[in-house]
C-alpha cells in the first residue's frame, strides 16, 4: 500500500516536473510575475477636450515619456517611451487629433495620432548652433490653409506644416549673434515677432512674414544694465524681464518696431526685501508673477507698462498657466500648503477680488509640496463652469483634483528607482483569530473543489475565470509575514525624488513611502540627491525583536564633493530612525563583512579627501574595527583620470577636533593606463553577498579543478579613446578593448586580454569565479559576448583521495592574496545578436542551482540565458564524458530561444538595471527589472527540483489517498468475506 | 664505495652553492624571462599585427624611431619604507626595440639592485617588526620618466626574507608605457606571517615583462564551410556506413561462414555414420545437410 502511494506520488512529482518547464503556459501569466507601467514626473500637461467623448490628458514626462491618460482613473491610455538622450521640450496639440512633440533639442519634431499613439509623421529640422528649443501653436495661423506649427531649434526657426510634417519655410537666426528667448504670434496677424538678446545688454526684435518666413524688420536697443535670465510675455506686445542685478523689473515694450524699457525697482512695489526675486514662467495674461525667497508677488501691467502690485502671497507653491474658458475669459490656478492641505484657488485674469473656486483637499503627507499644476475646465451638471487641477507632488506624483477631493493618484516616482535593497518581512506571530481561520477555511475547501473540477475537467468557463482569478489574486502571496519559501520579502527602493518606498514582492503594492526629510531641500542642503540604500540591521538570532532597517546615503549636490547626509530608516513601520547631516563628503561606501550586537553592519564611508569614516558612531563598532584594522583594503577608480588606486587603512585623521572614527589612508598600488591608448569604460566586481556553494569543480574524467574565488577581484574594461564613443565613430584598425582581472588587495594583474577591433558600451557582470561580458566587433560587425573563468592552480594538486583522507591538503589553509597566484584562465568569445542595456546573474540562497544571465535586452525585455552556453570549456566535439557533464557543442552565436524571456509578453520601458534576490527555496531566485516600468518574477534556473508548483492539487492528492484507503477496505472486507465462504464449502 | 660517492656530491653540492652564493653577493642576480611569445599560438605574425593595431604614434616614440632601431634606456626603482618617501633602489637597463611599423617594446630587460644600506636595513627591520608595508614605484613612462604618474606596488615587508630577500617582479607594458608593476615574493607568504630576518641582506630578483595577449576570436566555422562550397571545391561525399559499402561481399561470406557452421554442427552427426571418410569428402558432401534442413 504504501509503496503504491509512494509511486503514486512519485509519478505526480514527474508530471509537476513536466508541467513546469524553462518557459510560461499562457495561464501562468501574472501568477508568479508583476507588471507596473509609470511614466516619470510629469513636465508639460496638455488637455484634449474637443470630443466630449473621451476626456483625456496628454503628459510628457522627465523620463522622455509620451503618455495619454484617463482623466478619470489616472490608467495610461499609450504611451511613447522615447530614447534617453531624445528629451522632450514641447507639447501640443493641432488640429484636435495630433499630438505634437519637439525633443533632441528642437531637433526632431513628431506628430501622434491622438486617440491610439500611432506615430503620423516625424521631420527633422536642420540646424547649426544649439539654443533654447521652442515650440508655438498659433491659433488660426494658415499658409494655404495649412496649419503652421512654428518651431524654434538649433538657432533656425521653422514653420511646420501640421499635416505632414513639411517645413514650409525655414529662417537662420544662426549668423546672427541672437540669443532667442521667445515667438510671439499676436492673434489676427501675419506677423511674428522673434525677441531675443544678444549678449546680455542688447534687446532684438525680428518681425517675420508669417506665410513665407521673410524678414519684415529688425529692430534692437541697448539696454545698458543688462538682463538676467529669461523674458517672460504678458500681453502681444509687452515682455518683463529682470536687470542683471536682479532687483528691477523691466518692461519691454515692443509695439509698432518701437522698443522701450521701462525699470521699476522692486523694492518700490514690495517694500523691503532680501533675497533673489525669480519672475515664475507661468504664461498669466497681463499678470506676472515674482518669486522674493517664499513671498509670491503678483504684479499687474497696464497697457502704459506700469507695474502695480495686486497681491503678496506667503508659501504659495504653484502657478499654472492662464486657462480661457468661455467667451475670452481667463483663468489661473493658485497652489497654497496651508495646515498640511493642499489649498487650490482659482482666480480671474482680469479679476484678482473675485475667486472661481477654493478647495482645501488632503493629499497626504508623504508627498512633500507642490512643484507644477495645470488645469482644465469641464462644463457641470448645471451648465456652470467646473474646474480641475492636475498636480505633480515633490515626490513626482501625479494627482486629479476635482470637487474638493483627489480623483486619482499615481506614483510616478517609481518610474525612477536609483537604488535597490531587500528587507525581510516579519515572523509570523501564534494566535491567530478564530473567525479568520474558519473563513480561511470554507474558502480554502471552496477553492480546492473549483481546482478540483478543474483537474478534471468538469469545470465550467466561469469556473475557470474563477480559478484563474483566484490563483491570480491568491492573498497567501500578499501577505504581510515571512513565508517559508521566503518569496515574500520587501523591496525597498530609493527614487530620484529621495523617496523611500517599500514594495511587496508578492502583489508590487506600495507598503509604506517616505519622502526622506534629510533628502528634501533645505536651507544648508541645497540639491539633495539620494545615491544608494544599503542594508543596516538586519536582525536575526540574537536581535530577533528588533526591526531591520536600511541606510540611505545621499548628498547635497551634484557633485562628488558636496557634503553627506545619512538617514536610517525602519523597515516595517517606515519611519525615520535617525539622520546624520554629515560634514564630510561621501566618494565610497563599502559595507564592510562586521556586525555589532545589536546586528548593525558597519560602514567605512571615504570621502573625497581619502579619508575612512566609521559608522555607526559607537565605541562597540570601533572594538571591532580595531580587530579587523590592518585587513581593510579598499581600491578607487578614477574614470576620467585613467588610474585605479588601492588603499590601506593608516591611523586616525590628523585635525583640529579629534575623531576617533575618521581615518587616514595610505596609497597602496596603483595602475596607470596610458592615456593615449586606454581609457576606463567599465568596472565590475562581484556581488558581497553573494554565495558559492562549492569551491570545486568536477569536469570530464573525474578531474577537479579549483575555482579562484576571491572577494576582492575587479574586472576592468579599458577602450582606446578614440573608440570610447557611439558605435561607428571609428575604424577597427584604431578601436580595441583590453579587459583585465585585478586583485583589489595587491593591485596584481591576474589576467590581461586585448580584443582588437572591438569597442565598448561593455556591459559585464562579475560571479563566483567567471566574468560574461558584452561589447562590439567592429571587424564582424556584431556584438560579441565573452567568457572568462579564473582557476586555481595552487590547488590543483588535492586530487589524492589519500592525501584528503590523511589530511595532507592545503584546503584548509589561510590564503593570503601577497603570495604569488598560480591560477589559470580560460576564455571565449561567441557572437550575440542583441545589444545589451544590463546583465545580471541569477543568485540563490546556497549557489547551488545552476546560473543563469539575465540580460536586459535593447528591446526593454529580459532574457535568460543558461551560463552553460558561456562557458570556456566548450568545443565543437565534445568527448563523451564532458556530454554528460552538460557541455554544449560550441557554436559560433548564442542561442535567443523565444521562450525564455523572463519579462514573456510585457516590456520594462526603458530598462535601467536588474536585480536578483534568492529566495529561501535553493531552486529559486526573484528577479526586478527597473526601469520605467516595474517588473518582478520568480525564477527557477534548474526548475523547481525542491518544491511542488503552486497549482499543485493537495485536495486531488487527499481524496485519491481516501479513495484508495476506501478501496482497502472494501477489498479487505469482501476478501474477509470469501475468506469464510470458502471454509463454509 | 657509498660513501665516496656521497661526499664527493656533497662536495659538488656544496661548491656549487659557493658559486651561487659567491656570485649573489658579488651582484644582485637577475633572472629574466621575457614572455615575447604574447600567447601560445600568437607567433611572430599576429604579433606584428597585434602592434600594429592599437595607437598612434606619439611624438616621443617617432622621435626615437627615427634616431635609431635599437636603443638603450634605463629607468629607475624606488623605494619606500612605510609612510617615508621614495628614494631610488636600483636601475632597470633595457634595449628599446622599435618594430617597422613603428611601435616599440622593451627588450633585454636587466635589473642591477643597489643593496641594503645600514640606514635601510634598521628601516627594513622596523617595516618587519611592525608588519608593515615595503613599497616600490616605477615611472608609467619608460622614456619619459616619471610618465602620467608613477606605478606603485606594495608588499608586506615580512613576505620577503628567506634565504635572502627575494623579490619578484611582473611589469606589465603597453608598448613603452608602464601599466603596472606587480611586486611580491616570488613565492607562497603563509598568512600569519612571521617574523624572520633574512640570512643575507642581499637581493634576489626575478623579473617577468609581459604585454597583453590577444582574446580568443569567436568561432567562425560556419561561414568557413559556405566559403568552400561556394568555391566549387569538391565537396566529399558523405561517409557511409561499412556495411552500406560492402554488403555485397559481405552476405556471401556471411552465407559461406553459416554453411561452415551448420556444416561443423552436423559432423558429430555423420562422424558416427561415416568414421572412415576422408576429409576432402567432407566438403564434397556439404550441400547435402542444408538440403536435409530445408
Amino acid at each position: 500500500m504504501a509503496m503504491a502511494i509512494r509511486v503514486f506520488l512519485l509519478s505526480l512529482l514527474f508530471l509537476s516536473f513536466a508541467d513546469h518547464s524553462f518557459s510560461l503556459y499562457e495561464d501562468q501569466a501574472g501568477l508568479m510575475d508583476w507588471h507596473q507601467q509609470y511614466i516619470g514626473k510629469v513636465k508639460h500637461a496638455v488637455f484634449h477636450t474637443q470630443k466630449t467623448g473621451k476626456k483625456r490628458v496628454v503628459v510628457s514626462t522627465e523620463e522622455n515619456v509620451l503618455a495619454s491618460l484617463d482623466l478619470r482613473h489616472g490608467q495610461i491610455f499609450w504611451r511613447r517611451v522615447l530614447g534617453a538622450n531624445d528629451a522632450i521640450d514641447g507639447v501640443d496639440i493641432v488640429l484636435g487629433k495630433y499630438v505634437i512633440t519637439l525633443s533632441s533639442e528642437g531637433s526632431i519634431l513628431r506628430a501622434w495620432s491622438l486617440p491610439d499613439g500611432q506615430m503620423v509623421w516625424e521631420s527633422f529640422l536642420q540646424g547649426s548652433k544649439p539654443s533654447k528649443s521652442l515650440l508655438s501653436v498659433p491659433i488660426n495661423l494658415t499658409v494655404d490653409k495649412d496649419n503652421v506649427i512654428l518651431v524654434f531649434g538649433k538657432g533656425c526657426l521653422h514653420a511646420v506644416s501640421s499635416i505632414d510634417g513639411v517645413v514650409l519655410w525655414k529662417k537662420d537666426f544662426s549668423a546672427e549673434s541672437i540669443e532667442v528667448q521667445q515667438i510671439i504670434q499676436p492673434l489676427g496677424n501675419d506677423k511674428i515677432y522673434v525677441v531675443g538678446f544678444v549678449g546680455s545688454s542688447e534687446f532684438d526684435v525680428y518681425q517675420i512674414n508669417a506665410k513665407n518666413g521673410e524678414l519684415i524688420k529688425h529692430t534692437s536697443a541697448a539696454f545698458p544694465d543688462g538682463f538676467f535670465g529669461e523674458v517672460l510675455s504678458v500681453s502681444s506686445d509687452m515682455l518683463v524681464s529682470l536687470d542683471s542685478t536682479k532687483s528691477i523689473l523691466v518692461t519691454i515694450n515692443f509695439q509698432n518696431g518701437e522698443i522701450s524699457f521701462k525699470k521699476t525697482h522692486i523694492s518700490d512695489l514690495v517694500g523691503d526685501h532680501s533675497g533673489i526675486a525669480d519672475i515664475l514662467p507661468s504664461k498669466l495674461s497681463g499678470v506676472f508673477a515674482v518669486k522674493i525667497n517664499t513671498l509670491l508677488v503678483f504684479i499687474r501691467v497696464t497697457a502704459e507698462g506700469v507695474l502695480e502690485v495686486v497681491d503678496k502671497i506667503n508659501n504659495a507653491a504653484a502657478v499654472s498657466d492662464a486657462l480661457s474658458f468661455s467667451e475670452g475669459q481667463q483663468a489661473f490656478a493658485l497652489v497654497e500648503h496651508v495646515d498640511g492641505k493642499v489649498l487650490l484657488t482659482l482666480k480671474y485674469s482680469h479679476d484678482w477680488n473675485n475667486d472661481l473656486l477654493k478647495e482645501s483637499v488632503e493629499v497626504g503627507h508623504q508627498r512633500g509640496l507642490v512643484h507644477k499644476v495645470f488645469i482644465n475646465n469641464y462644463i457641470r451638471t448645471d451648465r456652470s463652469y467646473g474646474f480641475r487641477a492636475l498636480i505633480v507632488m515633490e515626490d513626482h506624483s501625479l494627482l486629479l483634483l476635482q470637487q474638493g477631493a483627489t480623483v486619482w493618484s499615481r506614483e510616478e516616482g517609481l518610474a525612477s528607482i536609483v537604488d535597490v535593497t531587500v528587507s525581510e518581512l516579519p515572523v509570523e506571530k501564534a494566535g491567530v483569530s478564530v473567525a479568520k481561520v474558519e473563513q480561511n477555511l470554507f474558502e480554502w475547501l471552496k477553492g480546492h473543489i473549483l481546482k478540483l473540477k478543474g483537474t478534471l475537467m468538469l469545470a465550467s468557463s466561469e469556473d475557470i475565470a474563477a480559478i484563474q482569478d483566484m490563483r491570480l489574486k491568491s492573498s497567501e502571496k500578499s501577505k504581510m509575514t515571512r513565508d517559508h519559501n521566503g518569496f515574500r520579502k520587501l523591496l525597498i527602493v530609493l527614487t530620484r525624488a529621495g523617496k523611500l518606498y517599500a514594495l511587496h514582492t508578492g502583489d508590487g503594492r506600495v507598503v509604506w513611502s517616505l519622502l526622506l526629510p534629510s533628502l528634501r531641500k533645505s536651507g544648508s542642503c541645497e540639491h539633495p540627491t539620494g545615491l544608494s540604500v544599503y542594508q543596516w540591521q538586519v536582525p536575526h538570532h540574537h536581535a530577533m525583536d528588533e526591526n531591520p532597517s536600511v541606510l540611505v546615503v545621499g548628498r547635497c549636490g551634484p557633485n562628488s564633493d558636496a557634503s553627506a547626509v545619512l538617514s536610517f530608516v525602519d523597515t516595517y513601520t517606515g519611519k525615520e530612525l535617525n539622520s546624520l547631516g554629515l560634514v564630510h563628503s561621501v566618494a565610497q561606501i563599502i559595507p564592510l563583512p562586521f556586525t555589532d550586537s545589536t546586528e548593525q553592519r558597519l560602514h567605512l564611508l571615504v570621502d573625497t579627501d581619502k579619508h575612512a569614516h566609521l559608522y555607526p558612531r559607537t565605541s562597540e563598532a570601533i572594538d571591532i574595527f580595531q580587530r579587523e584594522f590592518s585587513n581593510i583594503y579598499w581600491y578607487s577608480v578614477e574614470a576620467d583620470n585613467g588610474i585605479i588606486r588601492g588603499h590601506v587603512l593608516n591611523r586616525n585623521c590628523i585635525g583640529e577636533v579629534v575623531d576617533e572614527f575618521c581615518f587616514d589612508s595610505r596609497e597602496l598600488w596603483s595602475i596607470v593606463f596610458p592615456s593615449e591608448s586606454e581609457k576606463i569604460i567599465a568596472t565590475v566586481t562581484r556581488k558581497l553577498n553573494e554565495v558559492v556553494h562549492t569551491q570545486a569543480k568536477v569536469v570530464a574524467d573525474q578531474d577537479v579543478t579549483y575555482k579562484y574565488i576571491s572577494k576582492n577581484l575587479l574586472f576592468v574594461a579599458t577602450a582606446t579613446p578614440k573608440a570610447s564613443g557611439e558605435i561607428g565613430t571609428a575604424t577597427p584598425e584604431e578601436a580595441s578593448l583590453v579587459v583585465y582581472l585585478i586583485d583589489t588587495v595587491t593591485g596584481r594583474i591576474l589576467h590581461r586580454m586585448a580584443h582588437y577591433g572591438s569597442q565598448g558600451p561593455v556591459h559585464a557582470v562579475f560571479s563566483e569565479n567567471w566574468v560574461v561580458y558584452h561589447y562590439f566587433n567592429l571587424r564582424a560587425h556584431r556584438y560579441e559576448m565573452s567568457v572568462i573563468e579564473i582557476y586555481d592552480q595552487s590547488r590543483a594538486d588535492n586530487k589524492d583521495v589519500w592525501k584528503l583522507v590523511f589530511g595532507k591538503h592545503n584546503l584548509t589553509s589561510p590564503i593570503s592574496l601577497f603570495s604569488r597566484p598560480e591560477v589559470i584562465v580560460k576564455s571565449q568569445s561567441y557572437y550575440f545578436t542583441h545589444s545589451v542595456k544590463t546583465i545580471a546573474v541569477t543568485s540563490t540562497a546556497k549557489g547551488i542551482t545552476s546560473k543563469q544571465l539575465l540580460i536586459g535586452t535593447i528591446g526593454d525585455q529580459v532574457l535568460a540565458l543558461d551560463k552553460r552556453y558561456l562557458d570556456p570549456r566548450r568545443s565543437v566535439n565534445p568527448t563523451q564524458a564532458e556530454r554528460e557533464e552538460g557541455i554544449i557543442p560550441l557554436t559560433d552565436s548564442l542561442p535567443i530561444i523565444p521562450q525564455s524571456y523572463v519579462t514573456h509578453a510585457l516590456k520594462v520601458e526603458d530598462l535601467r538595471g536588474i536585480v536578483t534576490v534568492p529566495a529561501k527555496l535553493e531552486s529559486t531566485t526573484l528577479a526586478f527589472a527597473y526601469g520605467v516600468d516595474l517588473f518582478l518574477t520568480r525564477m527557477a534556473p534548474s526548475r523547481t527540483y525542491d518544491s511542488l508548483t503552486e497549482d499543485f492539487s493537495y485536495a486531488l492528492l487527499l481524496i485519491t489517498i481516501v479513495a484508495l484507503i476506501a478501496a482497502i477496505f472494501v477489498t479487505w472486507v469482501l476478501s474477509e468475506r470469501k475468506e469464510l465462504q470458502d471454509k463454509w464449502r | 664505495m657509498k660513501q665516496t660517492i656521497m661526499s664527493q656530491l656533497l662536495l659538488l653540492l656544496f661548491s656549487l652553492s659557493l658559486l651561487i652564493s659567491s656570485s649573489l653577493a658579488f651582484q644582485s642576480d637577475e633572472l629574466l624571462i621575457e614572455e615575447e611569445d604574447l600567447g601560445s599560438e600568437g607567433g611572430f605574425p599576429d604579433l606584428a599585427h597585434i602592434r600594429s593595431s592599437p595607437q598612434p604614434p606619439t611624438t616621443t616614440r617617432r622621435r626615437y624611431s627615427e634616431s635609431d632601431q635599437d636603443s638603450k634606456i634605463q629607468f629607475s626603482l624606488e623605494h619606500a619604507f612605510g609612510d617615508s618617501d621614495f628614494s631610488p633602489a636600483g636601475i632597470f637597463n633595457a634595449r628599446l626595440k622599435t618594430w617597422n611599423h613603428g611601435a616599440q617594446t622593451l627588450t633585454k630587460l636587466r635589473f642591477s639592485r643597489n643593496d641594503f644600506t645600514e640606514v635601510d636595513k634598521e628601516k627594513f627591520q622596523n617595516l618587519l617588526k611592525g608588519d608593515d608595508f615595503y613599497r616600490i614605484r616605477l615611472p608609467s613612462n619608460v622614456l619619459s620618466s616619471p610618465g602620467r604618474e608613477y606605478v606603485i606596488s606594495s608588499v608586506k615587508a615580512r613576505c620577503l626574507p628567506r634565504e635572502s630577500l627575494d623579490e619578484h617582479f611582473v611589469i606589465h607594458m603597453e608598448g613603452v608605457n608602464i601599466l603596472a608593476v606587480n611586486y611580491g615574493a616570488p613565492g607562497a607568504c603563509p598568512h600569519p606571517r612571521q617574523l624572520k630576518l633574512p640570512a643575507k641582506w642581499s637581493f634576489k630578483s626575478h623579473t617577468v615583462l609581459k604585454n597583453s595577449e590577444q582574446a580568443p576570436r569567436a568561432p567562425v566555422f560556419s561561414e568557413d564551410i559556405l566559403g568552400e562550397t561556394a568555391e566549387g571545391e569538391v565537396v566529399p561525399p558523405p561517409e557511409r556506413s561499412f556495411w552500406a559499402k560492402y554488403w555485397m561481399y559481405l552476405i556471401p561470406l556471411g552465407l559461406i561462414v553459416m554453411n561452415a557452421i551448420t556444416q561443423a554442427m552436423n559432423m558429430p552427426e555423420e562422424q558416427g555414420g561415416g568414421q572412415a571418410q576422408q576429409p576432402g569428402a567432407a566438403v564434397q558432401r556439404g550441400p547435402t545437410p542444408a538440403v536435409r534442413r530445408r
